[in-house]
């Protein structure tokens, strides 16, 4: 038993890492669209081999560590960041279930979403504790952004997460199955996705989404153009790229996070498997990031926590006053 | 209110990428697509010959004085009258062009004499070493003789070293 559960954890952490070697190659690609180039396309065909030659530049690079730095904390704050990353996903399920259990997911706890959500949380650690072990002036302030954007955006999103867990619970009739992440992509079958129901929360939720993921247009933890790179300043070679699979695994499963709770999870027409339409949907959330990050220029630091405190928060409330008192009635 | 006005700015600015996405790409593709070059680039020099395959240069070192970057070095030798290698009374002896400091502003050819120095199209000058950044005379030099052909009445007729004692009616020199 622990050896299957082992064996599936290596396997979701090998399929996690060629999708963030994939989803890279894929985001220059269609940033380059979107800029009138073609993106990188000389290594392999297609440019397929790209994130093979990036791996075996960024592995081949010296691991330099600052002299003053915190050799220990500087050490392990990418190793956080990373596990986490990889670790959050084992609570998602990518397929139907068989024979009472979730095969296709490495646990379905029935507290799932909140187990996601605290693992989740974690993941500012990885970038707090780098920035600060740096022993750099701009990496402790793209660390201190990374704390304080967490805790604008964070609220916004557990709170309209509960909507669509009153909603599982009053479909379900029964509230000690509303946070199992199965249940709730099964309270989706043959009902309207929540997407349609909790548009507000789904839009709250998406938009905390990319805050969590460190990404455009709320990048401020790295904000290349005033803090060179943020939190990852002093960091090179194989740390740095720990740092970079993070962020892209993050971008992975938090499209999936948004997919099984607002868009069906594996639900789809019968003509495809559940896990085709998962994964189809993952990668359409994932474009959606992407084409974002072409739009979007960074928010101002105050702009964005009054955005998160001033619109998300109030947002986030009324959609969840609205639902309870629907669903109440 | 303002708040739907920036929700449609938002839209509005994803409308704007999306379409720009579907567009044609610019990129050219470099190392197998080379750009056209506009007529007067200037890219390396070359040292061109006479149509009879005489060098042109006549070794004046006008060319190194003109140079702001310093980046040319002549020196002249005097033709040998047996085996001349230009229709002057000298010729290049040693060539030799800094690749590192040049700036390819165009100077020297303007004021070669002989329309000997032209600066082609050949842009990719890259090297391993710094030395063979320094292109010397046989690089420079053309591989085929040019159209043009010797202007007659220009060149005095050169039989060779006059030594210096006949020129000077005997006197002695240092």
């Amino acid at each position: 038993m622990i050896v299957w559960t082992l064996l599936e954890a290596v396997i979701l952490a090998v399929i996690l890492l060629s999708g963030f070697a994939m989803l890279m190659l894929f985001e220059r690609k269609i940033l380059g669209w979107f800029q009138y180039r073609l993106g990188p396309n000389r290594v392999g065909p297609w440019g397929l081999a790209q994130p093979l030659a990036d791996a075996i530049k960024l592995i081949m690079k010296e691991d330099i560590i600052p002299a003053d730095a915190d050799r220990v904390v500087f050490w392990i704050a990418p190793v956080i960041s990373l596990f986490v990353a990889l670790t959050a996903f084992a609570f998602i399920p990518i397929g139907p279930l068989l024979k009472g259990r979730a095969p296709w997911a490495m646990a379905d706890p029935n507290a799932g979403l909140l187990a996601m959500l605290a693992i989740t949380s974690i993941g500012v650690y990885g970038i707090a504790l780098g920035g600060w072990a740096s022993q750099s002036k701009y990496a402790l302030l793209g660390s201190l952004r990374a704390t304080a954007q967490m805790i604008s955006y964070e609220l916004a999103m557990g709170m309209s997460v509960l909507g669509v867990i009153i909603l599982t619970a009053a479909r379900l009739g029964n509230p000690a199955e509303a946070l199992r992440f199965s249940s709730i992509v099964q309270s989706q079958i043959g009902h309207l996705w929540y997407v349609i129901p909790q548009f507000l929360g789904f839009i709250v939720f998406f938009i905390s989404t990319v805050a969590e993921s460190n990404r455009v247009p709320f990048d401020l933890p790295e904000a290349e153009a005033e803090l060179v790179a943020g939190y990852s300043t002093e960091y090179s070679g194989i740390r740095f790229a720990m740092f970079a699979m993070a962020e892209y695994i993050n971008l992975i499963t938090l499209s999936a996070l948004v997919v099984t709770l607002y868009l069906g999870g594996w639900n789809g027409p019968a003509f495809l498997p559940g896990v085709v339409w998962f994964v189809i949907k993952v990668a359409i959330l994932c474009f959606v990031s992407i084409w974002l990050r072409a739009t979007l220029p960074r928010l101002r630091y105050d702009r964005l926590m009054s955005f998160g405190w001033k619109v998300m928060l109030p947002l986030a409330a009324v959609n969840l006053l609205v639902t309870a008192i629907l669903v109440a009635m | 209110m303002s708040l739907l006005r920036d929700i449609g700015a938002v839209l509005g600015g994803l409308k704007t990428t999306f379409k720009i996405m579907t567009r044609r790409k610019v990129t050219i593709q470099y190392p197998n697509v080379k750009k056209q070059r506009a007529a007067r680039f200037r890219g390396r020099h070359i040292l061109r010959k006479y149509d009879n395959g005489m060098e042109m240069c006549v070794g004046c070192e006008l060319c190194q004085v003109a140079c702001p970057a310093n980046a040319i070095n002549v020196t002249a030798a005097e033709n040998d009258p047996k085996d001349p290698k230009s229709p002057g009374e000298r010729y290049g002896y040693k060539y030799e062009i800094d690749y590192l400091r040049c700036i390819f502003c165009g100077l020297c050819e303007e004021a070669c004499p002989t329309d000997c120095l032209h600066l082609t199209q050949e842009f990719e000058l890259a090297t391993f070493t710094r030395q063979d950044a320094i292109y010397p005379k046989e690089r420079l030099l053309a591989k085929e003789n040019s159209t043009f052909s010797i202007p007659l009445q220009v060149y005095p007729r050169f039989e060779g070293r006059v030594p210096l004692a006949e020129v000077l009616g005997g006197e002695e020199h240092r």
